[in-house]
């Protein structure tokens, strides 16, 4: 038998509520379509979206960990870049 | 035969298909090939086993001497389940498990699509629910078939002896008797002789893309419908019943 194991993909899901799609985890299948088929007997069977994306896990490029500092840091010390200075009106969401 | 014992023995056929498909699935619980087919399987065969329930439930009402769904699927005797044989068939291997619900799920496909038009209010609800969960396990089993059939050489091998050995069960799915003659006539099932050309059709696209084969030879097996069934049921059923027989009446 062969040891070939099969591509690995990440699945992100849209949740009804019409937000954006989400991150929910990963699994593994054979190509695209049986990974989409994957991802909603994995991840869907309590009714959580309506809407799936799968992505081969390969295809992600990632920031390097090693550069969290110069990547992150310096807006650490901008807080004037965050709306905390606004008053949120009454019956806005999602903010 | 009346009417009513016609829609009672129409009933408990398609519960009981249902109910031993979706037993034979639940085995694959904790032995599927992969973590995300086990649950596929399972999922399918959960579906299964909701739509067995409408059709007993509603079984129960028609015949109408006090019996309870539970009682239709866990207290009858071998010869009074009116499953076809296809669905008592053993699971094999995944491809066999997988060739066995293609044939099924095709015939299903076209079947509940005719009883959405039922006369009958209470099929033709069940059917409409139904038929969503029937087409996804159409594409699940049509896709599988497709990559095993068209992708190694030991995949090919394996799924095409279950074509051939599987195929001697696709004309009982199409039987027919007096119970069908009266429902046909009084406009609650569909005469499923009209979708037999497009049965073969779809069931031949798929398997010519996944490059197997009927075979030649069309000696064909039925009875399941009359109760005389092949040796596996009588295995099945000890265990489907078990707990029931053992401590009647439990519930949990």
């Amino acid at each position: 038998m062969s040891k070939k194991e099969w591509p690995l993909w990440e699945v992100f899901i849209r949740s009804k509520q019409g937000l954006s799609h989400k991150h929910v985890g990963s699994l593994r299948a054979s190509d695209a379509e049986m990974a989409v088929n994957n991802a909603r007997d994995v991840y869907t069977r309590r009714s959580e979206g309506i809407s799936i994306w799968v992505v081969e896990s390969a295809n992600i490029v990632a920031s390097d960990p090693s550069e969290a500092g110069p990547l992150f840091e310096p807006a650490n010390s901008k807080i004037y870049r965050h709306p905390t200075f606004y008053e949120v009106p009454e019956g806005i969401k999602h903010m | 035969m009346t009417k009513q014992e016609a829609l009672f023995e129409f009933l408990l056929r398609k519960a009981d298909d249902s109910l031993i498909l979706g037993h034979r699935l639940s085995e694959w619980c904790g032995h599927g090939p992969i973590l995300e087919e086990d649950i596929a399987l399972t999922n399918i065969s959960l579906d299964l086993i909701g739509q067995a329930t409408e059709l007993y439930k509603y079984a129960a009402k028609v015949e109408d001497k006090g019996r309870t769904e539970d009682d239709l699927a866990f207290l009858r005797i071998e010869r009074e389940y009116k499953n076809v044989l296809l669905v008592e068939q053993t699971n094999g291997d995944f491809g066999k498990t997988i060739v066995r619900q293609f044939f099924f799920d095709h015939f299903e496909h076209l079947l509940y699509e005719g009883l959405m038009n039922s006369k009958d209010e209470q099929i033709s609800a069940i059917a409409t629910k139904t038929i969503k969960e029937i087409k996804y396990h159409l594409r699940h089993s049509s896709e599988w078939l497709i990559r095993l059939g068209d992708g190694t050489e030991e995949s090919h091998n394996r799924v095409q002896t279950s074509v051939t050995d599987l195929s001697r069960f696709i004309n009982e799915l199409f039987y027919q008797d007096e119970v069908d003659e009266i429902l046909i006539k009084e406009g609650i099932i569909p005469d499923v002789k009209e979708f037999r050309a497009e049965f073969d059709k779809n069931i031949g696209a798929i398997l010519e893309e996944a490059t197997l084969k009927l075979p030649e030879e069309k000696w064909q097996l039925s009875g399941g419908r009359k109760g005389v069934h092949s040796e596996h049921l009588g295995y099945l059923l000890a265990e489907l019943q078990y707990m029931q027989r053992t401590y009647p009446g439990m519930e949990w």
